[in-house]
Protein backbone atom coordinates (compact mmCIF):
# COMPACT_ATOMS: atom_id res chain seq x y z
CA UNK A 1 0.00 0.00 0.00
CA UNK A 2 3.03 2.05 0.67
CA UNK A 3 4.59 1.87 -2.59
CA UNK A 4 1.35 2.25 -4.42
CA UNK A 5 0.28 5.81 -2.36
CA UNK A 6 4.25 7.31 -2.75
CA UNK A 7 3.40 6.91 -6.94
CA UNK A 8 -0.41 7.73 -6.80
CA UNK A 9 0.90 10.98 -4.89
CA UNK A 10 3.39 12.06 -8.17
CA UNK A 11 0.66 12.02 -10.35
CA UNK A 12 -2.08 13.43 -9.58
CA UNK A 13 -3.20 16.24 -7.02
CA UNK A 14 -6.64 15.17 -5.83
CA UNK A 15 -7.50 14.90 -2.02
CA UNK A 16 -6.85 11.12 -1.03
CA UNK A 17 -7.43 10.15 2.58
CA UNK A 18 -4.23 8.38 3.38
CA UNK A 19 -5.71 7.26 6.60
CA UNK A 20 -5.35 5.53 9.42
CA UNK A 21 -8.61 3.35 10.49
CA UNK A 22 -9.39 -0.17 12.32
CA UNK A 23 -11.82 -2.28 13.82
CA UNK A 24 -11.73 -4.63 16.33
CA UNK A 25 -14.69 -7.31 17.30
CA UNK A 26 -15.78 -7.41 20.66
CA UNK A 27 -18.06 -8.96 23.02
CA UNK A 28 -21.13 -7.92 21.98
CA UNK A 29 -20.41 -5.46 19.23
CA UNK A 30 -17.90 -3.66 17.25
CA UNK A 31 -15.95 -1.06 17.64
CA UNK A 32 -14.57 1.49 14.39
CA UNK A 33 -12.04 4.46 15.41
CA UNK A 34 -10.19 6.36 12.72
CA UNK A 35 -8.25 9.70 12.40
CA UNK A 36 -9.65 12.98 10.64
CA UNK A 37 -7.24 14.09 8.47
CA UNK A 38 -7.16 14.22 4.74
CA UNK A 39 -4.20 14.97 2.58
CA UNK A 40 -3.43 16.32 -1.10
CA UNK A 41 -0.22 15.31 -2.28
CA UNK A 42 1.70 17.30 0.87
CA UNK A 43 -1.11 19.51 2.17
CA UNK A 44 -3.66 19.06 4.74
CA UNK A 45 -6.67 19.06 3.04
CA UNK A 46 -9.18 18.35 5.57
CA UNK A 47 -8.53 18.99 9.43
CA UNK A 48 -11.65 17.76 10.65
CA UNK A 49 -13.21 14.78 8.00
CA UNK A 50 -15.41 12.20 8.88
CA UNK A 51 -14.26 8.87 7.64
CA UNK A 52 -16.70 6.59 9.09
CA UNK A 53 -19.46 6.48 7.01
CA UNK A 54 -23.14 5.68 7.56
CA UNK A 55 -24.38 2.48 5.23
CA UNK A 56 -27.29 1.01 7.36
CA UNK A 57 -28.65 1.57 11.44
CA UNK A 58 -26.53 -1.15 12.17
CA UNK A 59 -23.71 -1.32 9.78
CA UNK A 60 -21.02 1.89 9.67
CA UNK A 61 -17.83 1.90 6.72
CA UNK A 62 -14.14 3.04 7.22
CA UNK A 63 -12.78 4.66 3.99
CA UNK A 64 -9.65 4.99 2.97
CA UNK A 65 -7.91 5.99 -0.45
CA UNK A 66 -9.22 8.70 -3.09
CA UNK A 67 -11.58 10.91 -0.81
CA UNK A 68 -14.58 11.01 -3.09
CA UNK A 69 -14.43 7.76 -4.12
CA UNK A 70 -15.10 6.28 -0.59
CA UNK A 71 -17.78 8.78 -0.15
CA UNK A 72 -19.78 8.13 -3.07
CA UNK A 73 -19.42 4.70 -2.87
CA UNK A 74 -20.60 4.31 0.36
CA UNK A 75 -23.65 6.58 -0.69
CA UNK A 76 -24.54 4.19 -3.10
CA UNK A 77 -24.16 1.21 -1.03
CA UNK A 78 -26.72 2.69 1.77
CA UNK A 79 -29.00 3.63 -0.86
CA UNK A 80 -29.44 0.28 -2.69
CA UNK A 81 -29.13 -1.66 1.13
CA UNK A 82 -32.21 1.06 2.44
CA UNK A 83 -34.37 -0.45 -1.01
CA UNK A 84 -33.42 -4.11 -0.54
CA UNK A 85 -34.43 -3.84 2.79
CA UNK A 86 -37.68 -1.94 2.17
CA UNK A 87 -38.08 -4.18 -0.76
CA UNK A 88 -37.82 -7.13 1.49
CA UNK A 89 -38.54 -6.21 4.82
CA UNK A 90 -35.51 -7.17 6.22
CA UNK A 91 -32.86 -5.53 8.31
CA UNK A 92 -29.46 -5.33 6.09
CA UNK A 93 -26.78 -7.66 6.96
CA UNK A 94 -22.74 -7.21 6.72
CA UNK A 95 -22.66 -10.05 4.22
CA UNK A 96 -24.86 -8.39 1.62
CA UNK A 97 -23.11 -4.87 2.08
CA UNK A 98 -19.91 -6.85 1.03
CA UNK A 99 -21.44 -8.77 -1.44
CA UNK A 100 -22.86 -5.62 -3.61
CA UNK A 101 -19.42 -3.46 -3.01
CA UNK A 102 -17.39 -6.97 -4.31
CA UNK A 103 -19.50 -6.61 -7.25
CA UNK A 104 -19.39 -2.86 -7.90
CA UNK A 105 -15.61 -2.46 -6.98
CA UNK A 106 -14.58 -5.64 -9.32
CA UNK A 107 -16.48 -4.17 -12.32
CA UNK A 108 -14.39 -1.25 -12.40
CA UNK A 109 -11.13 -3.15 -12.09
CA UNK A 110 -9.36 -1.20 -9.28
CA UNK A 111 -10.01 1.90 -10.86
CA UNK A 112 -12.94 3.43 -7.78
CA UNK A 113 -9.77 3.94 -5.16
CA UNK A 114 -11.80 2.91 -1.74
CA UNK A 115 -10.81 0.89 0.56
CA UNK A 116 -13.53 0.08 2.71
CA UNK A 117 -13.53 -1.53 6.23
CA UNK A 118 -17.18 -2.70 6.78
CA UNK A 119 -18.55 -3.63 10.49
CA UNK A 120 -21.64 -4.36 11.86
CA UNK A 121 -24.01 -6.19 13.99
CA UNK A 122 -27.06 -7.86 12.44
CA UNK A 123 -29.26 -10.91 13.37
CA UNK A 124 -26.06 -13.33 12.68
CA UNK A 125 -23.50 -11.74 14.71
CA UNK A 126 -21.09 -9.14 14.26
CA UNK A 127 -19.28 -8.91 11.89
CA UNK A 128 -16.01 -7.11 10.03
CA UNK A 129 -14.91 -7.46 6.40
CA UNK A 130 -12.27 -5.33 4.57
CA UNK A 131 -13.04 -4.47 0.89
CA UNK A 132 -9.67 -3.75 -1.47
CA UNK A 133 -10.29 -1.54 -4.50
CA UNK A 134 -9.94 -4.47 -6.47
CA UNK A 135 -12.60 -6.50 -5.14
CA UNK A 136 -11.30 -8.69 -2.87
CA UNK A 137 -12.87 -9.28 0.32
CA UNK A 138 -11.18 -10.65 4.00
CA UNK A 139 -13.17 -11.19 6.89
CA UNK A 140 -11.16 -10.26 9.99
CA UNK A 141 -11.33 -10.01 13.75
CA UNK A 142 -8.89 -6.83 13.60
CA UNK A 143 -7.86 -4.73 10.84
CA UNK A 144 -5.77 -1.42 10.59
CA UNK A 145 -5.77 0.19 6.91
CA UNK A 146 -4.24 2.92 5.64
CA UNK A 147 -0.62 4.58 5.07
CA UNK A 148 -0.56 4.17 9.44
CA UNK A 149 -1.76 0.81 9.26
CA UNK A 150 1.57 -0.92 10.30
CA UNK A 151 1.88 1.08 13.16
CA UNK A 152 -1.50 0.47 14.29
CA UNK A 153 -1.39 -2.85 13.67
CA UNK A 154 1.74 -3.43 15.81
CA UNK A 155 -0.60 -2.21 19.12
CA UNK A 156 -3.38 -4.28 17.54
CA UNK A 157 -1.62 -7.42 17.56
CA UNK A 158 0.03 -6.49 21.10
CA UNK A 159 -3.21 -6.15 22.51
CA UNK A 160 -6.35 -8.00 20.81
CA UNK A 161 -8.25 -10.73 22.50
CA UNK A 162 -11.01 -12.10 22.05
CA UNK A 163 -14.28 -10.96 23.89
CA UNK A 164 -12.50 -7.79 24.87
CA UNK A 165 -15.05 -5.58 27.52
CA UNK A 166 -16.30 -2.13 25.84
CA UNK A 167 -14.21 0.29 27.69
CA UNK A 168 -10.73 -2.18 26.67
CA UNK A 169 -11.69 -2.10 23.24
CA UNK A 170 -12.38 1.21 22.53
CA UNK A 171 -8.96 1.86 24.31
CA UNK A 172 -7.28 -0.64 22.59
CA UNK A 173 -8.66 1.28 19.11
CA UNK A 174 -7.44 4.71 20.40
CA UNK A 175 -4.54 3.39 21.27
CA UNK A 176 -3.79 1.90 17.73
CA UNK A 177 -4.74 5.26 16.18
CA UNK A 178 -2.55 6.97 18.69
CA UNK A 179 0.45 4.85 17.64
CA UNK A 180 -0.40 5.56 14.02
CA UNK A 181 -1.03 9.26 14.32
CA UNK A 182 2.29 9.45 15.70
CA UNK A 183 4.70 7.78 13.23
CA UNK A 184 2.20 8.95 9.87
CA UNK A 185 2.31 12.07 8.35
CA UNK A 186 -0.51 11.17 5.95
CA UNK A 187 -2.65 11.01 9.48
CA UNK A 188 -3.18 13.03 11.93
CA UNK A 189 -5.59 15.70 14.31
CA UNK A 190 -8.34 14.15 15.61
CA UNK A 191 -9.72 10.47 16.40
CA UNK A 192 -13.30 9.17 15.97
CA UNK A 193 -14.73 6.38 17.54
CA UNK A 194 -17.86 4.81 16.66
CA UNK A 195 -19.42 1.64 18.87
CA UNK A 196 -21.97 -0.52 17.24
CA UNK A 197 -23.83 -2.80 18.96
CA UNK A 198 -27.24 -4.36 19.44
CA UNK A 199 -28.37 -1.84 21.38
CA UNK A 200 -27.37 0.93 19.08
CA UNK A 201 -24.80 2.64 17.57
CA UNK A 202 -22.60 5.26 19.16
CA UNK A 203 -20.73 7.59 16.93
CA UNK A 204 -18.31 9.51 19.17
CA UNK A 205 -16.78 12.18 17.16
CA UNK A 206 -14.14 13.38 18.43
CA UNK A 207 -13.21 10.71 20.87
CA UNK A 208 -9.74 12.24 21.44
CA UNK A 209 -8.92 15.92 20.20
CA UNK A 210 -5.38 16.55 19.11
CA UNK A 211 -3.28 18.29 21.43
CA UNK A 212 -1.92 20.38 18.59
CA UNK A 213 -5.24 21.65 17.87
CA UNK A 214 -5.72 25.83 17.10
CA UNK A 215 -7.84 26.93 19.64
CA UNK A 216 -7.32 30.53 17.95
CA UNK A 217 -10.72 29.22 16.16
CA UNK A 218 -12.65 29.48 19.53
CA UNK A 219 -11.56 32.79 20.52
CA UNK A 220 -11.69 34.54 16.82
CA UNK A 221 -15.55 35.48 15.98
CA UNK A 222 -16.53 36.48 12.69
CA UNK A 223 -20.08 37.52 13.65
CA UNK A 224 -19.85 41.80 14.72
CA UNK A 225 -22.54 43.15 16.57
CA UNK A 226 -24.57 45.84 14.98
CA UNK A 227 -22.95 49.25 15.50
CA UNK A 228 -19.25 47.67 15.42
CA UNK A 229 -18.79 50.20 12.51
CA UNK A 230 -19.76 53.53 13.31
CA UNK A 231 -22.33 55.38 11.01
CA UNK A 232 -21.08 58.64 9.53
CA UNK A 233 -23.91 60.09 7.41
CA UNK A 234 -26.98 58.56 6.18
CA UNK A 235 -29.04 60.04 2.76
CA UNK A 236 -31.81 58.69 2.11
CA UNK A 237 -33.04 59.20 -1.26
CA UNK A 238 -36.72 57.79 -2.43
CA UNK A 239 -36.95 56.39 -6.31
CA UNK A 240 -39.93 58.16 -8.46
CA UNK A 241 -41.02 54.76 -10.23
CA UNK A 242 -43.69 55.64 -12.78
CA UNK A 243 -46.41 52.79 -13.83
CA UNK A 244 -45.59 52.17 -18.04
CA UNK A 245 -47.66 49.24 -18.29
CA UNK A 246 -50.35 47.65 -17.13
CA UNK A 247 -52.12 44.65 -18.00
CA UNK A 248 -54.73 42.46 -16.00
CA UNK A 249 -55.63 38.55 -16.64
CA UNK A 250 -58.14 36.89 -15.10
CA UNK A 251 -57.25 34.17 -13.11
CA UNK A 252 -59.58 30.86 -13.83
CA UNK A 253 -61.82 29.76 -11.06
CA UNK A 254 -64.02 28.03 -12.55
CA UNK B 1 -20.05 -15.93 -28.64
CA UNK B 2 -17.05 -13.50 -28.94
CA UNK B 3 -14.06 -15.72 -28.02
CA UNK B 4 -11.40 -13.13 -29.34
CA UNK B 5 -12.42 -10.60 -26.07
CA UNK B 6 -12.25 -6.83 -25.70
CA UNK B 7 -10.03 -6.73 -28.21
CA UNK B 8 -11.91 -7.37 -31.23
CA UNK B 9 -14.20 -4.79 -30.53
CA UNK B 10 -11.28 -1.98 -31.39
CA UNK B 11 -12.06 -0.80 -34.48
CA UNK B 12 -9.68 -1.25 -37.75
CA UNK B 13 -9.96 1.89 -39.40
CA UNK B 14 -12.20 5.30 -38.71
CA UNK B 15 -13.34 7.93 -41.32
CA UNK B 16 -10.41 10.63 -42.14
CA UNK B 17 -11.88 13.52 -40.97
CA UNK B 18 -10.22 16.20 -43.34
CA UNK B 19 -11.47 13.96 -46.70
CA UNK B 20 -15.38 14.39 -45.63
CA UNK B 21 -15.53 16.88 -42.21
CA UNK B 22 -18.74 16.42 -40.60
CA UNK B 23 -19.02 19.87 -40.16
CA UNK B 24 -21.30 22.56 -41.70
CA UNK B 25 -19.58 24.31 -45.35
CA UNK B 26 -17.26 21.38 -45.56
CA UNK B 27 -15.01 22.70 -42.33
CA UNK B 28 -14.04 20.17 -39.40
CA UNK B 29 -16.53 21.35 -36.57
CA UNK B 30 -14.17 21.78 -33.92
CA UNK B 31 -16.40 23.50 -31.21
CA UNK B 32 -18.58 20.29 -31.95
CA UNK B 33 -16.41 17.21 -32.46
CA UNK B 34 -13.73 18.54 -31.19
CA UNK B 35 -9.68 18.39 -32.33
CA UNK B 36 -8.94 15.21 -34.95
CA UNK B 37 -6.88 12.34 -33.60
CA UNK B 38 -7.16 9.26 -35.04
CA UNK B 39 -5.53 7.44 -32.30
CA UNK B 40 -8.15 9.05 -29.69
CA UNK B 41 -10.75 6.88 -32.35
CA UNK B 42 -8.88 3.38 -32.76
CA UNK B 43 -7.79 3.02 -29.21
CA UNK B 44 -9.72 3.55 -26.23
CA UNK B 45 -9.51 6.43 -23.77
CA UNK B 46 -9.32 4.76 -20.80
CA UNK B 47 -8.62 0.90 -19.83
CA UNK B 48 -12.35 0.52 -18.76
CA UNK B 49 -13.81 1.80 -22.24
CA UNK B 50 -14.52 -1.14 -23.92
CA UNK B 51 -15.26 -2.79 -20.90
CA UNK B 52 -18.17 -0.50 -19.96
CA UNK B 53 -19.52 0.18 -23.34
CA UNK B 54 -20.24 -3.68 -23.49
CA UNK B 55 -20.94 -4.44 -19.73
CA UNK B 56 -24.99 -4.30 -19.87
CA UNK B 57 -24.52 -6.56 -23.25
CA UNK B 58 -22.10 -9.60 -21.47
CA UNK B 59 -24.03 -9.54 -18.49
CA UNK B 60 -27.08 -10.47 -20.63
CA UNK B 61 -25.25 -12.82 -22.48
CA UNK B 62 -23.85 -14.65 -19.70
CA UNK B 63 -26.95 -14.40 -18.00
CA UNK B 64 -28.86 -16.06 -20.97
CA UNK B 65 -26.29 -18.37 -21.60
CA UNK B 66 -26.71 -20.18 -17.89
CA UNK B 67 -30.15 -20.09 -18.59
CA UNK B 68 -29.93 -22.06 -21.51
CA UNK B 69 -28.20 -24.19 -20.01
CA UNK B 70 -30.11 -25.16 -17.09
CA UNK B 71 -33.68 -24.55 -18.17
CA UNK B 72 -33.27 -24.93 -21.89
CA UNK B 73 -33.94 -23.25 -24.95
CA UNK B 74 -37.35 -21.88 -24.48
CA UNK B 75 -36.19 -19.90 -21.33
CA UNK B 76 -33.56 -17.32 -22.67
CA UNK B 77 -36.16 -17.24 -25.91
CA UNK B 78 -39.04 -16.27 -24.11
CA UNK B 79 -36.97 -13.52 -21.72
CA UNK B 80 -35.45 -11.81 -25.18
CA UNK B 81 -38.88 -11.82 -26.61
CA UNK B 82 -39.89 -9.75 -23.87
CA UNK B 83 -36.98 -7.99 -23.85
CA UNK B 84 -37.73 -6.83 -27.30
CA UNK B 85 -41.13 -5.49 -26.75
CA UNK B 86 -40.58 -3.91 -23.84
CA UNK B 87 -37.45 -1.78 -25.87
CA UNK B 88 -40.13 -0.83 -28.16
CA UNK B 89 -41.86 1.19 -25.41
CA UNK B 90 -39.90 4.75 -25.91
CA UNK B 91 -41.21 8.37 -26.36
CA UNK B 92 -40.29 10.74 -29.27
CA UNK B 93 -37.03 10.33 -30.78
CA UNK B 94 -35.57 13.75 -28.80
CA UNK B 95 -37.29 12.93 -25.49
CA UNK B 96 -35.41 11.10 -22.72
CA UNK B 97 -37.33 7.55 -22.18
CA UNK B 98 -37.55 5.98 -18.82
CA UNK B 99 -37.57 2.65 -20.05
CA UNK B 100 -39.53 1.18 -17.12
CA UNK B 101 -40.81 -1.53 -18.49
CA UNK B 102 -36.80 -2.74 -19.36
CA UNK B 103 -35.51 -1.81 -15.97
CA UNK B 104 -38.05 -3.85 -14.59
CA UNK B 105 -37.71 -7.16 -16.67
CA UNK B 106 -33.92 -6.41 -16.03
CA UNK B 107 -33.99 -5.86 -12.17
CA UNK B 108 -32.18 -2.49 -12.15
CA UNK B 109 -35.29 -0.85 -11.08
CA UNK B 110 -34.48 -2.08 -7.67
CA UNK B 111 -30.92 -0.86 -7.47
CA UNK B 112 -28.82 2.46 -7.93
CA UNK B 113 -25.97 2.91 -10.00
CA UNK B 114 -23.46 5.26 -11.59
CA UNK B 115 -25.84 5.59 -14.53
CA UNK B 116 -28.63 7.04 -12.88
CA UNK B 117 -26.40 9.31 -10.99
CA UNK B 118 -24.29 11.37 -13.62
CA UNK B 119 -25.35 11.62 -17.26
CA UNK B 120 -28.96 12.25 -16.88
CA UNK B 121 -30.29 12.48 -20.01
CA UNK B 122 -32.86 15.36 -18.27
CA UNK B 123 -30.10 17.42 -17.82
CA UNK B 124 -27.98 17.33 -20.86
CA UNK B 125 -26.68 20.71 -22.51
CA UNK B 126 -27.76 18.91 -25.93
CA UNK B 127 -30.92 18.25 -27.58
CA UNK B 128 -31.90 16.80 -31.20
CA UNK B 129 -33.47 18.71 -33.63
CA UNK B 130 -37.36 17.63 -32.73
CA UNK B 131 -38.57 18.18 -36.26
CA UNK B 132 -35.77 16.42 -38.05
CA UNK B 133 -35.48 13.73 -35.57
CA UNK B 134 -39.02 12.82 -35.91
CA UNK B 135 -38.67 13.08 -39.83
CA UNK B 136 -35.55 10.27 -39.70
CA UNK B 137 -37.17 7.81 -37.44
CA UNK B 138 -41.15 8.05 -39.59
CA UNK B 139 -38.67 7.63 -42.95
CA UNK B 140 -39.38 10.51 -44.40
CA UNK B 141 -36.01 12.57 -44.35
Amino acid sequence: YALENIIHLKQIRHINIMLLISFVLMQDGVVLGADTRATSSEVVADKMCAKIHYIAPNIYCCGAGTAADTKKTTELLSSNLTIFSMNSGRNPRVVMAVNILQDMLYRYRGQIGANLLLGGVDCTGNHLYEVDPYGSVDKVPYIAMGSGDLAALGILEDGFKPDLELEKAKELVRAAIHAGIMSDLGSGNNIDICVITRRGVDYIRPYQDSEYKDNRYKKMKYKYRPGTTPVLTEKVVPLKLEVVQETVQQMDTA
Amino acid sequence: MNTRGLRSQLKDSIPVAGLCPQGQYGVQDSLRSGFTSAKNELLPSHPLELSEKNFQLNQDKMNFSTLRNIQGLHAPLKLQMEYRAARQIQRLPFLPSSNLALDTLRGSDESIGFEDILNDPAQSEMMGEPHMMVEYKLGLL
